[in-house]
């Protein structure tokens, strides 16, 4: 059934000045689970990313979501369809509080982005469901902090949040354990799962215990092409991708 | 707002409205229309993370516009003034639709490339006057009633233009508006992936901006009496970042205070001659060593803490 995929690719290709980071990348996301994207560094899974969220233009190939073409629509454009992404690195806004952080998100929906005439004030009637959102996350004890004073991985938990503050359809998570210690892994990974149940992740992610817990299909990209598709067990006994990744995460596979 | 900030806004006020028995009235339009340019650009700088170096174009063009209709056509000085800021405004439009493209130093560059081309045309246009600018531009009767040839009551027009300039940078740093143009500030990317044209939001900011910096610039040729190439010239750009860093990007007031210092060593050194400069300079330096965040911005720190 086609209308089971929320988004699909088809060839997508990138190159940069003769060099191809992604190579005629097809594949099909299907509604309501957990895809993960894997692959030794430089297989061009954030190249990939940048391409579904239009942050780089494709060089040929297409991307169609929820049966629209997207493949030349500007970045706001295919995020208000909801696709939203997160960032390798944690992407917050530093100096606003971890409130506003949350509640710049909610704010797009109301219409009233442009008006510079109004006071802040009414935006107050939002802060009911930015708490919700914080509570979520197990922030709400650090709602008038200013997020730069956060430690790491709670910035991570911010990012979730404000992601989930535009009710997106389609979740782009790039790397969300990376750089975390244990129990914020786990928190994560807790994380993931609860916002998953009704909307759809596509994840690159170098964890592999992350992957094996949380993904319902992965697809294996090395030198910008698909090595593997299918469910954890079969992607890791599948000696194509053992040996691309012996010397680097060989022990976490097994 | 909150009460400390309240007060300390009404006890400005009250010193702006007794100024002009304690100082010299001149003196202290010059500092306002400079606060007002600083305060138009710091909200770029400050609030939306765009560097311009080319706002003199904007400051200079409205000084002309602003003094040719004075002058020649004998318009009202509140439409003289509107004309000016409108005109800036239609500028700051184009120029930010070209510039809002690039970021960081590129955007710096293309605005201050486009800011030499209105210089170029000031110097060769037959309107300003070249190299003798417009002079005994007269300031005129508000709305056709009112002769502001008095240096004081000119005081009270140009301060009731600037409290309106404030007023209305201050409501856009705390609008909805507001809140994204700090978002893409902080980062970017991520404004973006939220779902904001982030490129439109900055021209509405630099439109904003670009109108003010013309109010400023148009109620300078009115209250001094002459526009000239000084005003659109790079080195009026520079100042204003000078004066914006050495008060505090970023903060309301720190343009206000940063403005009112650089006026201030102008005025009170001027016999120094072009020693000015150099003491401004290390001025400078001794300001982005020691406090960094500017005048305002180091007191906001300690204040926090």
């Amino acid at each position: 059934m086609a209308t089971d995929y929320i988004l699909e690719t088809r060839e997508l290709t990138k190159q940069f000045r003769g060099f191809t980071a992604v190579d005629k990348v097809s594949i099909n996301v299907r509604r309501s689970s957990i895809h993960a994207l894997i692959g030794p560094n430089g297989a061009g899974k954030t190249t990939f990313f940048n391409l579904l969220t239009k942050f780089l233009p494709p060089t040929s190939g297409s991307i169609v979501y929820n049966g629209h073409d997207i493949t030349r629509e500007k970045p706001a454009q295919t995020a208000r369809r909801g696709v939203i992404r997160s960032f390798q690195i944690s992407a917050v806004f530093p100096h606003l509080t971890v409130m506003e952080n949350v509640r710049v998100a909610l704010q797009r929906k109301l219409g009233t982005s442009f008006h510079f005439w109004k006071p802040e004030s009414t935006l107050n009637h939002l802060n009911e469901r930015a708490m919700e959102l914080l509570t979520e996350v197990d922030l709400e004890s650090f709602a008038d902090t200013q997020t730069v004073e956060l430690p790491y991985g709670r910035k991570r938990a911010l990012e979730i949040a404000t992601t989930l503050a535009v009710d997106p359809e389609l979740m782009l998570l790039d790397e969300p354990t990376q750089g975390m210690g244990h129990e914020d892994v786990g928190r994560v990974v807790d994380l993931i799962r609860k916002v998953a149940k009704n909307r759809t992740v596509l994840m690159v992610e170098h964890n592999m215990s992350v992957i094996a817990n949380l993904s319902d299909q992965i697809t294996v990209l090395a030198r910008g092409t698909v090595l593997a598709e299918g469910p954890y067990d079969v992607v890791s006994k599948n000696p194509l991708v053992l040996e691309a990744y012996v010397g680097s995460a060989e022990a976490e596979v097994t | 707002m909150s009460n400390r900030s309240k007060v300390l806004y009404i006890v400005l006020l009250l010193g702006a409205l007794a100024a002009p028995f304690i100082g010299y009235p001149i003196f202290l339009m010059k500092v306002l229309c400079f606060a007002l340019f600083a305060c138009a650009f710091n909200l770029l700088i400050g609030f939306t993370g765009l560097l311009s170096f080319g706002h003199a174009m904007f400051f200079g063009g409205a000084a002309y516009l602003c003094a040719y209709a004075a002058k020649t056509w004998g318009f009202t000085p509140e439409l003289a003034v509107l004309f000016g800021t409108v005109g800036a405004a239609i500028l700051g439009y184009f120029v930010g639709w070209l510039a809002v493209r690039r970021q960081g130093i590129y955007f710096a560059m293309v605005s201050l490339a486009l800011s030499q081309m209105i210089y170029f045309i000031c110097v060769q246009a037959p309107f300003t006057g070249a190299e003798d600018g417009l002079q005994n531009v007269p300031r005129g009767k508000l709305f056709g009633l009112f002769s502001l040839a008095d240096d004081t009551t000119m005081y009270y027009f140009v301060l009731a233009v600037f409290i309106f300039g404030f007023w209305l940078i201050y409501r856009t740093i705390h609008s909805p508006f507001g809140q994204v143009l700090k978002s893409i500030r902080e980062n970017e990317p991520r404004a973006l992936s939220l779902g904001y044209d982030v490129d439109k939001y900055k021209l509405v900011a630099f439109v904003i901006s670009a109108g003010l910096a013309g109010m400023a610039g148009a109620l300078k040729s009115l209250s001094l009496g002459l526009a000239t190439l000084t005003d659109v010239s790079w080195q009026m750009s520079g100042e204003v970042v000078l004066m914006t860093l050495l008060g505090g990007m970023g903060t309301i007031l720190g343009p206000v205070l940063g403005a009112t210092s650089i006026i201030a060593m102008q005025n009170y050194l001027s016999s120094f001659g072009s020693w000015v400069t150099i003491i401004m300079g290390a001025t400078f330096v001794v300001c982005v060593l020691a406090f960094r965040r500017g005048i305002v911005g180091e007191i906001a720190h300690r204040l926090k803490k």
